[in-house]
């Protein structure tokens, strides 16, 4: 039901309402998933094209794991954009702002919002959506279908910028 | 040959010469810079620029060298050279690099120098087509398209050419492969910024082909393009097509009035 043509509609999360012609029920929420291939990625609730407020695993992420996610090249490759605090590793970023303290500006939901896909937030950005796997165009061979991390990953990597305090 | 660049190149080498790129952005670049455009040059590391501020230490030189050999050698079963038709390549090509991709009647789209120079490999000399990325070919471009150094970067893009620059204006802000990106993410919105280690460039062709270190090599334009298109993990296009004609076609729209700078080294 939640097809991958439809996502373009999710972006703002408002939009679905209509379409569902549930909006009193949802409210503010809107049901959308990653993949049209439901279930494979899970899905989740958008509120207020802003915040993704509940675990995509039903469980809290491992911030020392979401660490290891976010500085490895093949996975998070966070450092290709942004400064973190995260000393050990030369070659910060500079296309993004500045991960320190980020965990002070945002919470949990509204970082799990800018891990799953940021173009909810804000549809020109450069940030790429982690947990999306549809509607991509011309995906190089081998990487078709998937999304850039697993529902865990996304999960401990919140619970990392969680602990990112100013 | 290389002298006359190599005078012409030195005062500007002495004046940058120390100054990171950072110090200098928003600040005098000479002839590498017009109004907003700024070459790959200007984003180029201090001793990257070096070597290409000196013809003698350009390992692309080497290329064009033979290119300049290849000019005048027979091929083909008219055994003819370029030479035979073209005479002497410093009168003949001048230009070229400067307004090429162009509109080519008898195929009816805009061609770039690569596929001209395997037409008239085919056509007139009936030799083999070379390779995208022989040494042939980087040969002969670079040398072709070295006619025009320092001509400002000047295509047609009116006529019949409009809708190809249109397709290629058109890719350029098509995201894609499963980073989502397009060119003008990381050109447009974030030239002068760090991605990681480089330093991303406003993405302009006036370079092409050129000697890029982390290639220990000479490396064509769509070379580049799928060197691009890949990172964001989207599958590239053929050497030659159609789609990264047109598209070079744009760039080179972007970058007009920069100078021809074939062949560059980059970092
Ligand atoms: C290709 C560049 C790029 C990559 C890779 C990237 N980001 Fe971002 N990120 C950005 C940009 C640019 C912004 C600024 C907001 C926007 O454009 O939407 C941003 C914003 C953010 C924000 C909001 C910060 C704020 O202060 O507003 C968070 C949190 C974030 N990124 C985390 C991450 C993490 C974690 C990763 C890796 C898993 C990552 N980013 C990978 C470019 C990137
Ligand atoms: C994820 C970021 C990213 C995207 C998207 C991207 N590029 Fe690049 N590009 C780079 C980096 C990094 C370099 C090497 C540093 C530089 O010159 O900017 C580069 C270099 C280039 C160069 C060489 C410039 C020179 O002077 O040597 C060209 C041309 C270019 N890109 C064109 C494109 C085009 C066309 C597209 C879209 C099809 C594109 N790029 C998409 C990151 C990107």
């Amino acid at each position: 039901m939640f097809s991958g043509e439809r996502e373009e509609t999710l972006r703002t999360g408002r939009y679905l309402i209509p379409i569902l012609g549930i909006a009193g029920l949802l409210a503010a929420f809107a049901l959308a998933s990653g993949d049209a291939r439901a279930e494979e990625l899970a899905k989740f609730m958008v509120k207020d094209g802003n915040s993704i407020p509940q675990s995509l695993t039903g469980r809290p992420g491992t911030p020392e794991n979401g660490r290891k996610v976010a500085i490895d090249r093949k996975k998070g490759n966070c450092l290709a954009c942004h400064a973190m605090p995260v000393p050990e590793q030369p070659f910060h970023g500079a296309v993004g702002p500045d991960l320190a303290g980020v965990g002070s500006r945002y919470d949990a939901g509204e970082l799990r919002l800018r891990i799953v896909n940021p173009k909810y937030a804000n549809p020109d950005t450069i940030m790429p959506a982690f947990y999306k796997a549809n509607g991509l165009h011309r995906v190089l061979k081998g990487f078709e279908g998937k999304s850039l991390l697993s529902a865990e990953e996304v999960e401990d990597v919140v619970a990392y910028l969680v602990t990112l305090k100013e | 040959m290389h002298v006359k660049i190599l005078i012409g190149t030195a005062a500007a080498t002495a004046v940058l010469a120390g100054f990171s790129s950072a110090a200098l952005t928003g600040g005098e670049w000479g002839k590498y810079q017009v109004g907003d455009l700024r070459s790959g040059y200007t984003y180029a590391a201090p001793e990257t620029r070096a070597i290409q501020d000196d013809d003698f230490e350009n390992p692309a030189m080497l290329a064009l060298d033979y290119g300049a050999e290849l000019w005048s050698m027979k091929d083909g079963d008219a055994n003819k050279s370029c030479a035979d038709c073209h005479n002497d390549a410093e009168d003949s090509m001048k230009g070229v690099g400067a307004r090429y991709p162009a509109f080519y009647e008898p195929w009816d789209k805009p061609i770039n120098v690569e596929l001209r120079i395997n037409e008239c490999r085919e056509n007139n000399m009936k030799a083999k087509p070379w390779k995208y990325e022989s040494r042939e070919m980087l040969g002969m471009t670079s040398y072709v398209k070295y006619q025009s150094r320092d001509m400002p970067v000047n295509v047609d893009i009116g006529g019949p050419s409009t809708p190809f620059f249109q397709k290629g204006k058109a890719f350029y802000y098509e995201r894609r492969g499963q980073l989502d990106l397009a060119c003008k993410h990381c050109h447009e919105d974030n030239s002068g910024n760090m991605i990681r280690a480089n330093l991303l460039s406003q993405g302009q062709s006036n370079g092409f082909p050129t000697y890029r270190l982390k290639w220990q090599g000479v490396g064509s334009l769509h070379r580049r393009f799928r060197g691009c298109n890949s990172q964001v993990r989207s599958t590239p296009f053929g050497y030659g097509s159609d789609e990264y004609v047109n598209l070079e076609l744009y760039l080179a729209w972007r970058g007009r009035g920069l100078p021809v700078e074939s062949p560059s080294v980059r970092n």
